[in-house]
C-alpha cells in the first residue's frame, strides 16, 4: 500500500492565482481604455497593445504552472472534443443502440457497437452536447438510471460475444433528480460496478473530460484506465467539496488542489494506468490530434489484452481493484 | 455524497447524542423518556416508534447473539495519502470523540442462531464515510465469507465517499463491488440492511448489492442528496422521499424492518439461504451440530 503522492506545488499554486488576479485586473485596464478611447477619442491603440502582450506573456507563464485547477477549466471547456465525437471517429460503421429495454431511451448516455482496429467492439460514453440544444437534449451529459442500465445491457452484448468494451467517459455527475432517485440511480450504478468487475470481456477506459464520482464509476471499471492529460477524475466536484468542507463554493480552487484530481495525480495514486497526452494549452486547441492520441493507446492496450483468456483478465482486474487504497495496519 | 451534512438538523445532531443522564427526549415527538427504558427498547422510542441512530457497537450488540462475536480488522487505521488539509485532525478527532479506529466494524458471529460474516458501519464516526479503512474492511470479510463459505450481513449507515482521500474513496466502490461479486459468485447469501442515513457512494456500491435488501423504518436512503436535488429541479421534495418506506414503494428494497424484529428476521432469511449450502444428503437436523461453516445450523445452539 504504497501510495506516494509527489506534494502539492504550493509556490506554484500561489504564483497561479497571483498571474490570475493579475489577468483580471489587465482586462479590465484593457477594457476601460477601450471605452475611454472612444468616448473621448484619444490613441488608445499603442497602450492597449503593450497590455495586450504583457497579458499573453501571462497566460503563457500560467500555463506551464498547470496549477490544478486548469485542468478543472480544460476538462469543463466547451469547445473540448466529445466523447461521441471521438467514438464517431475511432470506431468504423458505429451503429448506435437505443434503450434499456425497462423505462425509457437516455440520449445522455451513447451505446452502440461497431468496428475498432479491425475488430468488432461495444462503445459507451455519457455524452455532453456541443451547444445549448444538444445539452438540453442530452442532460448536460449527466445520466439517469436508465442510462447506465442501457450501457450494461450494450456491455452484456459484448460479453456474449466476446467482445472488448470501449468506455469513453466525460460526465459530470450522475443525474441528481427525483425521478433517477425514484427509479434507482444508486442501484443502477452499483450493478453497473460490480458488473463490470467481473464482465467477461476485456474493458478498456478513457476519461476524456470530467470523470465525476459514482456517475463515472458506473461506465469506468476495467482492465485498463487511461485518462486524458488535461482530464479530472473525482470523488466529489471542487465546487461541492468547498461547500461542505468551508461552506464556501468560491473556494473551489483550493479544493481542486487538496482533491488530486488531475491525470498526474490519479497516475501517481494507481487509479488510472496511463495518461494520453494532450496537443499543448489542450484537446480543445486540435481535437484530432487528441482524438488519435486516445485512439492509439487505446488500439495500443486492446492489443495487449488480446492475447489473454478472459480468466487471467478478470483475475488480473481483481487484484487491481482490491489493491487500490492507502491505510495502515497495526499487529 | 455526504449528503447528511444538508439534512435538517434533527437528523444530525439531536437524533445522535442522545444524553447519557436520566432523561432523554425523542427529536421526533417530544416524549421524554425514561433513558434506561429507551435504551431497553433499542433506541426505539416508546411513544412514537423513532427509531434513534445506533453505534456500530450498539448495532451488534442487538444484532449479534451474545458471546459469538469475534471482531476481524481492528487494527486497519486511515492514512492520509492525499495529505488532504484538515483530514488527520479529523480523524483524531473522530477517534476520540467515538473510541473507534474507523467508520467500520467487521467479524463473525451468529445472528439468532446462524452463523454469520457481519460488517457494521458507524455514521457517529465522519458520517460512516468510506475511506480507505471502510472499502478495505468491507473486501476482506467477504472474502472470509468467500473463504469460510458463511453469509455476509451489513448494516450500513453513511454518507457516502469520504472526500479527504478523494479518488482513492471512489476507487473502494469498485473494490467493495469486486468482492461482493466473488460472493455472489460463490453462491453465498448477502443481506444488506440499511439504517439511518445511507445515501452516496455507499448506496452506489455494497449496499444496493444485496441479494435481499432491508431498511430500518423513516431510514433516509438516497444517492443524491435533497437539496442537491431540489436546487436541480427547483421544487420542494415531499417529506417522506429518500425514506425507507418511499424506497420499498418505489420497489428499490425488499422491506423495511422494525428493529425489535430485525434479529429474526435476519434469522429466518439466513436460515433459508443457509439451506442449499448443507450437504444435500444429510437430513437438515443431524446436519446441524457438523454443519460446514456455511450451512447456517437449523436451530439456535451455534
Amino acid at each position: 500500500m504504497s501510495v506516494i503522492l509527489p506534494e502539492r506545488d504550493r509556490a506554484a499554486e500561489a504564483r497561479a492565482q497571483e498571474l490570475e488576479a493579475r489577468l483580471a485586473e489587465l482586462a479590465r485596464e484593457i477594457a476601460a481604455l477601450r471605452r475611454r478611447g472612444e468616448k473621448e477619442h484619444v490613441e488608445v491603440d499603442r497602450v492597449i497593445a503593450e497590455l495586450e502582450a504583457r497579458a499573453g506573456e501571462l497566460r503563457r507563464e500560467l500555463l506551464d504552472l498547470r496549477p490544478p485547477w486548469q485542468a478543472v477549466a480544460l476538462a469543463r471547456h466547451p469547445q473540448r472534443p466529445k466523447a461521441q465525437e471521438i467514438v464517431a471517429a475511432l470506431v468504423e460503421e458505429f451503429t448506435e443502440l437505443h434503450g434499456d429495454r425497462l423505462f425509457r431511451d437516455d440520449p445522455a448516455l451513447l451505446a452502440g457497437v461497431g468496428w475498432f482496429d479491425g475488430r468488432p467492439v461495444v462503445a459507451i460514453a455519457p455524452r455532453k452536447g456541443r451547444d445549448t440544444r444538444e445539452n438540453l437534449a442530452f442532460n448536460f451529459g449527466m445520466p439517469y438510471p436508465e442510462g447506465y442500465r442501457k450501457a450494461l445491457r450494450a456491455m452484456k452484448l459484448a460479453e456474449k460475444f466476446g467482445y472488448p468494451v470501449l468506455s469513453v467517459v466525460d460526465t459530470p455527475a450522475a443525474y441528481p433528480g427525483d425521478a433517477a432517485e425514484e427509479r434507482g440511480q444508486a442501484e443502477a450504478i452499483a450493478r453497473n460496478i460490480l458488473e463490470m468487475t467481473r464482465l467477461r470481456a476485456p474493458i478498456a477506459v478513457v476519461i476524456t473530460g470530467e470523470g465525476g464520482s459514482g456517475g463515472a464509476l458506473a461506465v469506468a471499471v476495467g482492465d485498463v484506465v487511461l485518462m486524458l492529460e488535461h482530464a479530472i477524475y473525482t470523488v466529489i466536484p471542487p465546487e461541492g467539496c468547498a461547500a461542505i468542507l468551508w461552506r464556501d463554493a468560491g473556494r473551489s480552487r483550493e479544493a481542486a488542489a487538496a482533491l488530486r484530481l488531475t491525470a498526474a495525480d490519479l497516475a501517481a495514486l494507481g487509479v488510472v494506468d496511463e495518461i494520453v497526452p494532450e496537443p499543448r494549452g489542450g484537446a480543445h486547441l486540435d481535437p484530432a490530434a487528441a482524438i488519435a492520441a486516445v485512439g492509439e493507446a487505446l488500439r495500443r492496450h486492446l492489443r495487449a489484452t488480446a492475447g489473454h483468456p478472459i480468466g487471467t483478465l478478470l483475475q488480473r482486474r481483481y487484484a487491481k481493484y482490491r489493491a487500490m487504497g492507502y491505510y495502515e495496519e497495526q499487529a | 455524497m455526504l449528503n447528511w451534512l444538508r439534512r435538517p438538523k434533527y437528523g444530525a445532531v439531536e437524533r445522535r447524542d442522545i444524553p447519557a443522564g436520566v432523561w432523554a427526549k425523542c427529536p421526533k415527538c417530544g416524549a421524554t423518556v425514561y433513558h434506561r427504558d429507551l435504551v431497553r427498547n433499542l433506541k426505539v422510542c416508546p411513544a412514537c416508534g423513532f427509531h434513534h441512530r445506533l453505534r456500530a457497537e450498539e448495532r451488534l450488540a442487538v444484532t449479534v447473539d451474545e458471546g459469538t462475536f469475534e471482531e476481524h480488522d481492528a487494527g486497519i487505521v486511515s492514512g492520509d495519502p492525499l495529505r488532504f488539509e484538515g483530514y488527520a485532525d479529523k480523524l483524531r478527532e473522530a477517534r476520540e470523540k467515538t473510541g473507534g479506529a474507523d467508520a467500520v466494524i467487521t467479524g463473525v458471529g451468529a445472528v439468532d442462531g446462524a452463523r454469520t460474516a457481519l460488517a457494521a458501519l458507524d455514521f457517529a464516526f465522519m458520517g460512516g464515510s468510506m475511506g480507505s479503512v471502510v472499502g478495505e474492511k468491507i473486501a476482506r470479510i467477504a472474502e472470509h465469507a468467500v473463504a469460510q463459505r458463511l453469509p455476509l450481513v451489513v448494516f450500513s449507515a453513511s454518507g457516502g465517499a469520504r472526500m479527504q482521500e478523494g479518488a482513492l474513496s471512489l476507487m473502494q466502490l469498485a473494490k467493495t463491488s469486486a468482492a461482493i461479486a466473488r460472493l455472489h459468485e460463490a453462491r453465498l447469501p448477502y443481506l444488506s440492511v440499511m439504517c439511518d442515513p445511507t445515501t452516496g457512494g455507499v448506496t452506489a456500491s455494497f449496499a444496493f448489492q444485496g441479494d435481499v435488501i432491508l431498511a430500518e423504518p423513516g431510514a433516509m436512503i438516497g444517492f443524491a442528496g435533497r437539496r442537491v436535488i431540489e436546487q436541480t429541479i427547483r421544487r420542494k421534495l415531499p417529506d417522506h422521499f429518500q425514506t425507507a418506506e418511499f424506497c420499498l414503494e418505489h420497489g428499490l428494497i425488499d422491506m423495511v424492518v422494525p428493529r425489535s424484529a430485525m434479529r429474526a428476521t435476519l434469522g429466518r432469511l439466513l436460515r433459508f439461504f443457509g439451506a442449499p449450502h448443507l450437504p444435500a444428503r444429510e437430513p437438515a437436523a443431524a446436519a446441524a451440530p457438523t454443519a460446514p461453516p456455511g450451512g447456517a445450523p437449523a436451530d439456535g445452539e451455534a
